[in-house]
């Protein structure tokens, strides 16, 4: 900063104060970490390195199980709604707005609006019913509510990028024989790629973290990672659960990561 | 005959429509529609061992209030109900409270970073923005229960002498509400003070305001929309948290969302929590409401 | 009428509805030959690009037809059509290499793999490109870009070919450079070209024909000698080079200056009455007072390295600007202050038609 003397934009204690909200931020995440290496059972005590706790969570069958669990549902999740995401938006941008457009918005982001709890407690009413009329108990209902819930986050990438794209390829592809049917192939879908691979990646971590609708859409013995780990989180707390945290943590810091390198891409 | 014209649009507008039918379809199915079949339970009996009978009652709507008590079948105010709906509230304004004290700071910060700068620091806030919320508040009660962290360091420095109780209180919901909605405070005032022209500033000091004037009567009208947009975001989820108070409220602290579980479990009384979530539906669509309107005026002003 | 290669027949296009309705062409017609290089001049909003965009088939006329090679073409989508386009914004595919741009029009036509290669390599020669098949379109500069672009929309050996505003991102040198690059692509190919430009001198020097245009409507359609010696109103003879427009009195068939004498502008018998008369500055000349047909005093000089400009006021203080060949001295020998007479060389005073 070249001007020490009198700089317009400084307010006093701002810099201290955001500082320490970065501190704040991160402290309680990296000690979380931290003890998931800790040989001591007590937070109080640091008993030095240890990988035990990885391994123990590892061989725990309730884990593995919640975790292959949620992977079956968030990739299900994903893959739905980013099918269905990608059709909407190319559905609802670029074309002359039309009559009911803005319900299709609405309702495409309204899982953003309703309180979580909110859609939780309908679906479990809903599905409840279904469970009764049918017998069905099986995870298509998690599935089902998980990728309703996604959709506005892998819609909001994808029509980004749509948005941001130059209109006049598509018109040249036309121009050049392409019929609508081949410049969707060929232009838009590469040219739209990185938006659906970034809905879908937010699609993906958005169902992986979950608790609440999971917490009441899911039937007896169901439990996804984040409900296994609320569910022992009533109970007593082993350093098990700080390694099972700081693997999804890694897994969701390597997924946005890469999803930010992803949309800005677009901007270079 | 149409013209053509007119054909082309018809068309274009009969494939927007079938190409949202799809991701329509889900949303009614699995996020809107449960929500009109919940506003039906909220009218019905409550059957013995959960679950509904079928049967007209607004019982559902009146236990919000009232609660009739079970051996003289009188109505009165239901104290316990009210307590908790008082928690929601003082605790959501307070978190968006202290939300906003801390995080305007913390956005001018960002957006006053050099330009080269800005991103590694937006990228701070916005990587616990998209983590886990239970693996946050977990954090937080690693560090704030009896023998946590923060406990741990404070008896080793001699500070104390016995650990502080701060977990399973309201206080412990509030400090855990205030980490994990930060980023949601951060990231809309940061947009807003990004586009705010520093220029601003420089006209102010030469007319003489003082650094507190500057704060008052320059930044803080102009970036107005973007502590509006903040304080819904952080307000509203606040209302309807239910991981948070759950693990640092230890199930005594209840707030309105652990209140309505509880009506699915040991309550069984589905009419009063398909009422109660009518209910907070209500209370925050008009949040959203107020939001859009403020934040559509705010626009066809600029 | 097998010559035409485009024919626009009574066009209309209305954008928007009700109060808010804009009047984009209104019944425009024109016929465009086979083989010529066919300019669309006006200023923006005039509406050239939205006739280019029908042609092609992006927009659809409100009214009328367009006609290819005789057949009714107007509900044909664009991909159906052949005519293809150089867009102002070159439109180059980033997913793909130089040589998929180019060879992207005839994959789309089914045409066999050898085929394609043939004709890709061929127009990237054409274009002078050859080297760079294998590059992305984001390495290329501006004036490659604009090849590209050029050889992409040639490939497919189209009937017409559309050029909207193409050299318009260019700097000067490059663009005089592509001009004569185009010039000579037309004439290889033997294409017809349509080429929107709001550049006069650009529509000057390039066309065959020119479509003057303005307001949603055709001003004038001519060689570009006609339209710059005998512009038809004062639009086209202010849009298109500098013009002086005095004021004058016409009477069986002649046609006398006010404040002046009578000039050699002819007028058709039945007009009377006042009328203007356009006069381009370099065919006045400056002689001594009393010579010529129209008095008027030197204001001013300006000089401009090949000629001079003399900016004149007459008696009724209207201006008058006067372009002098600059001598081997640099002095026109005029000072400013002088008094003055003008005389126009022998046809080039015009009545304008309103």
């Amino acid at each position: 900063m070249a001007n020490r003397a009198f700089s317009v934009s400084r307010l006093p204690g701002f810099t201290v104060t955001a500082l320490a909200v970065f501190a704040i931020l991160y402290l309680p995440i990296l000690t979380l970490v931290a003890y998931s290496f800790n040989a001591s059972q007590s937070v109080a005590v640091w008993g030095g390195l240890t990988l035990d706790w990885y391994g123990k969570a590892w061989a725990n069958d309730h884990v593995k199980d919640a975790t292959l669990r949620s992977l079956t549902i968030a990739v299900s999740a994903s893959l739905i709604s980013t099918t269905v995401a990608t059709l909407a938006a190319l559905g609802t941008t670029r074309r002359k707005p039309f009559k009911g457009q803005t319900f299709i918005y609405v309702m495409i982001n309204q899982p953003l609006m309703v309180p979580e709890i909110v859609t939780a407690v309908a679906l479990l009413i809903f599905f409840a019913s279904i469970k009764i009329a049918t017998g069905y108990q099986g995870l298509g209902y998690l599935i089902l509510a998980h990728s309703a819930f996604c959709v506005p986050f892998a819609y909001l990438p994808i029509r980004a990028r749509l948005e941001g794209m130059d209109f006049s390829l598509e018109t040249a592809a036309a121009d050049l024989y392409a019929s609508p049917w081949q410049t969707f192939r060929h232009v838009t879908l590469p040219l739209l790629g990185p938006g659906i691979i970034a809905g879908s990646m937010l699609a993906f971590v958005i169902s992986l973290d979950d608790v609440v609708i999971t917490e009441f859409v899911k039937s007896g013995g169901q439990d996804t990672l984040p409900t296994y780990m609320l569910g022992q989180m009533r109970r007593q707390l082993t350093p098990e659960i700080n390694a099972v945290s700081s693997m999804l943590l890694a897994l969701t810091v390597a997924l946005l990561t890469a999803f930010f390198l992803l949309t800005r891409k677009k901007t270079n | 005959m149409a013209n053509l014209e007119d054909r082309q649009d018809a068309r274009s507008a009969r494939n927007g429509w079938l190409l949202s039918t799809p991701a329509l379809v889900l949303l009614a199915l699995a996020a809107v529609g449960p929500l009109f079949i919940m506003l039906v339970y909220s009218f019905l009996v409550p059957g013995k061992y959960g679950n509904v009978e079928w049967g007209f009652s607004t019982d559902g709507w009146t236990g919000i209030l009232f609660s009739r008590d079970i051996f003289d079948d009188t109505v009165k105010l239901a104290d316990a109900h009210l307590t908790i709906f008082w928690r929601s509230i003082k605790l959501s304004l307070l978190t968006t409270i202290f939300t906003f004290a801390v995080g305007f700071p913390t956005a001018w910060f960002i957006a006053t970073r050099p330009p080269r700068a800005r991103p590694f620091w937006l990228f701070l806030i916005t990587i616990p923005f998209w983590t886990n919320l239970l693996i946050r508040t977990y954090a937080i009660n690693e560090v704030i229960r009896i023998e946590g962290l923060m406990n741990t360091i404070l008896l080793k420095l001699g500070l104390i002498t016995e650990p502080l109780r701060i977990i399973y209180t309201d206080f412990a919901v509030f400090i855990g509400m205030t980490y994990v909605y930060l980023p949601l405070m951060v990231l809309p005032m940061f947009a807003a003070i990004d586009r705010f022209d520093m220029r601003l500033l420089e006209a102010g000091y030469d007319l003489y305001a003082t650094r507190w004037q500057i704060l008052r009567r320059i930044i803080l009208p102009v970036v107005k929309p973007g502590i509006i947009a903040g304080s819904i975001l952080v307000f509203v989820p606040s209302l309807g948290a239910y991981v948070t108070p759950r693990v640092l409220g230890g199930g005594k602290q209840m707030m309105i969302s652990n209140f309505i579980e509880l009506q699915f479990g040991q309550g069984r009384n589905w009419p009063l929590g398909a009422a109660l979530s009518m209910l907070l539906l209500v209370v925050v669509t008009i949040a959203l409401l107020i939001y859009v309107r403020y934040a559509n005026r705010e626009t066809s002003h600029g | 009428m097998p010559n035409d290669a485009i024919e626009a027949r009574n066009i209309s296009k209305i954008f928007g509805q009700g109060e808010a309705a804009v009047r984009a062409l209104d019944n425009v017609s024109v016929s465009i030959s086979q083989g010529e290089f066919f300019t669309l001049l006006g200023p923006s909003g005039c509406g050239k690009t939205t006739l280019l965009r029908m042609i092609a088939g992006f927009e659809s006329p409100t009214s009328g037809q367009i006609l290819l090679d005789g057949a009714d073409v107007t509900e044909l989508p664009p991909n159906k059509r052949p005519v293809n386009t150089v867009f102002q914004s070159y439109a180059l595919f980033p997913h793909l290499t130089v040589a998929q741009n180019v060879a992207f029009g005839l994959q789309m036509l089914g045409k066999p793999r050898a085929e394609v290669a043939e004709t890709t390599d061929r127009m990237l020669a054409l274009v002078k490109l050859d080297q760079m098949a294998g590059r992305k379109t984001s390495q290329l500069s501006g004036g490659q870009q604009q090849r590209v672009a050029l050889a992409r929309a040639l490939a497919p050996a189209p009937r017409v070919l559309l050029l909207d505003e193409p050299l318009s991102a260019l700097d000067l040198k490059l663009r005089k450079e592509m001009q004569i690059e185009l010039k000579r692509l037309q004439h290889e190919t033997g294409i017809t070209f349509i080429f929107v430009t709001h550049d006069q001198e650009e529509a000057l020097t390039m066309s065959d024909r020119i479509a003057v245009m303005s307001a949603g409507k055709i001003q004038q359609i001519g060689a570009p000698r006609d339209i710059y010696t005998r512009p038809v109103n004062r639009f086209v003879a202010g849009f298109i080079g500098e013009t002086n427009f005095l004021a004058a009195e016409a009477a069986n068939g002649r046609v006398t200056l006010k404040g002046g004498g009578p000039t050699d502008a002819t007028v058709e018998s039945g007009r009377s009455g006042a009328v203007t008369v356009a006069i381009r500055p370099e065919q006045v000349r400056i002689g001594a007072p009393g010579e010529g047909s129209l008095p008027a005093t030197l204001r001013d000089l300006v000089y401009f390295g090949t000629d001079t400009h003399c900016y004149l006021t007459l008696a009724d203080g209207s201006e008058v600007v006067v372009r002098l060949q600059s001598p081997a001295s640099g002095d026109v020998g005029l000072e400013p202050g002088a008094e003055v007479g003008l005389s126009f060389a022998p046809g080039a005073a015009q009545v304008l038609g309103d």
